[in-house]
């Protein structure tokens, strides 16, 4: 277990184990799923916390924050996931607002974002959404100002170090660079989410 | 078994315990509520736990049952009619077949939950047959000419409760603080466990909005996104506290000051617009208890 993890009470149900970075919460909610603590009923990465929930008609808090702090953490053992290829269309709305933010020129935006493996850290936002890091760090851009109202599903965006795929219409305040037509969500997979935390994800530019 | 949708009132939808264990792939919990309204219907009703029932805000639900049908309304002092006749509050009622049961608009309370011996069989998706008004997953919302699929009757008879009796309305909201008090003013804190809120009409399954003081950060920088309960009482920039209730996103970016215990959570779940409530600190747990 690392060295500063704390254990932040959430109410009579669920307890937060905040760690020092991204890093090591992917570790530390790999380690939970292996573990399967009984009575522990959901695991809800986030960017420096694991929000653990239990069933407490199976366990208690106080035993489910001595088993985690017993954990074993393996470095790297988070980032065990798959690769995942999205080919996008960078046609995005604004694109040329990235590459004027980022000093970059439009194609250099693009083979920044498709030449480093991006990690899916945690779901959030809604259903099949992931937060990716691990991107090149000059591609790092602040939300708009001002949100859309509506955002086509599919749409590839970035906000501050992360990138995204909207797995549906809706609202949203990220830079859009691009488009895929890949699904991230899909109701009648077995897995619906086509990412889970963990999993790499490559992009790869196809002719617009 | 079928039962038939004539209205589905101003927002009625299936719920259950809800679906854990998917937060990985971006999907909350949702499920009732009201857990425990909902819980005493499926009782009431001889269901096991788990039970699909209806969730029926402010009523105007009508419905036709095919079969003959065992139902129950708990939640709220509504009650249903049976072909216009009124039954009384939490009264277990033989429905003949064809019979219309409608609910009647509550005074007291919000949401009123409509269970039927057998449960309602419409699809599970990701384990749970709870619609999640957030996420926009789950059965679709019933609507006039739909027809319903009811569960075969469970084995074991309906079960007896003692009366529900008067909800204490007026007793504070009980929390525990945390996760996030820390990032709060001692001042806010203490406003927090003593001013009065009120309800504002901007409210609905996923969040309760509260309007009155401004609760002050100690801490001015932003929080990195981390996960939610249902009770989490999140504080954005503007100072007025939001309760997450069952339909709340898995993750959220603003400072949580406290959790309401799951008995108060049900109660929020209650509360109408213009209601006023206040938040008290919870007795401790007890050892080995919490």
């Amino acid at each position: 277990m690392s060295a500063t993890t704390r254990f932040l009470r959430c109410g009579r149900e669920a307890v937060l184990v905040e760690v020092d970075d991204l890093d090591t919460t992917l570790t530390l909610y790999a380690a939970l799923r292996a573990a399967a603590l009984p009575g522990v009923i959901d695991l809800v990465p986030a960017a420096r916390t694991v929000l653990v929930r239990i069933d407490p008609a199976v366990t208690t808090l106080a035993a489910v924050r001595e088993a985690t702090a017993a954990l074993r953490l393996d470095p790297g053992g988070g980032a065990a996931g798959g690769t995942v290829e999205i080919p996008v269309r960078y046609d995005g709305p604004d694109l040329a607002e990235v590459a004027r933010r980022t000093g970059l020129s439009p194609d250099e935006v693009i083979a920044r974002h498709t030449g480093t493996r991006w990690t899916m850290a945690f779901a959030g936002f809604a259903p099949g959404f992931g937060y990716l890091t691990g991107g090149d760090p000059r591609l790092e851009v602040p939300r708009r100002d001002s949100p859309r109202t509506r955002i086509p599903a599919g749409s590839v965006g970035l906000a501050g170090r992360f990138s995204g795929v909207y797995p549906r219409d809706s609202p949203g305040g990220w830079q859009l660079i691009g488009r895929t037509t890949v699904r991230m969500w899909d109701p009648d997979r077995p897995e619906p989410a086509l990412l889970a935390p963990g999993d790499r994800v490559l992009f790869r530019a196809v002719p617009a | 078994m079928t039962m038939t949708v004539l209205r589905a009132g101003p927002l009625t939808v299936f719920k259950d315990e809800g679906r854990p264990g998917h937060a990985g792939q971006g999907v909350a919990p949702s499920g009732a509520v009201d857990r425990a309204a909902y819980a005493r219907a499926n009782t009431l009703a001889g269901n096991p736990r788990g039970a699909a029932a209806l969730e029926c805000t402010l009523g105007g639900l009508r419905v036709r049952f095919e079969e003959p049908a065992t139902v129950v309304l708990t939640g709220t002092d509504a009650v249903l009619t049976v072909d216009g006749a009124r039954t009384g509050v939490e009264e277990v009622v033989a429905v003949p077949a064809g019979a219309v049961v409608a609910v009647t608009m509550p005074r007291r309370g919000l949401r009123s939950y409509l269970a039927v011996r057998g449960g309602f069989a419409v699809p599970l998706v990701l384990g749970s047959r709870s619609t999640d008004l957030f996420a926009g997953i789950g059965p679709a919302r019933p609507a006039p000419g739909d027809s319903v699929p009811i569960g075969p009757a469970p084995a074991e008879s309906a079960r007896g409760l003692p009366p529900a009796g008067e909800p204490a309305t007026d007793a504070p909201l009980e929390v525990d603080l945390g996760p996030r008090a820390d990032w709060f003013t001692a001042a806010a804190i203490e406003t927090f466990l003593s001013a009065e809120f009120t309800v504002s009409p901007a409210g609905d399954s996923v969040g309760l909005r509260l309007d009155g003081p401004v609760l002050a950060r100690a801490r001015t920088d932003e929080l990195l996104s981390e996960g939610m309960v249902r009770g989490s009482v999140q504080v954005p920039p503007d100072g007025h506290p939001i309760i997450f209730q069952a339909d709340h996103p898995v993750t959220g970016g603003y400072p949580v000051i406290a959790v309401l215990t799951p008995a108060a959570a049900d109660r929020a779940g209650q509360a109408r617009p213009g209601a006023r409530i206040r938040f008290a600190r919870a007795a401790d747990p007890l050892p080995g208890q919490e």
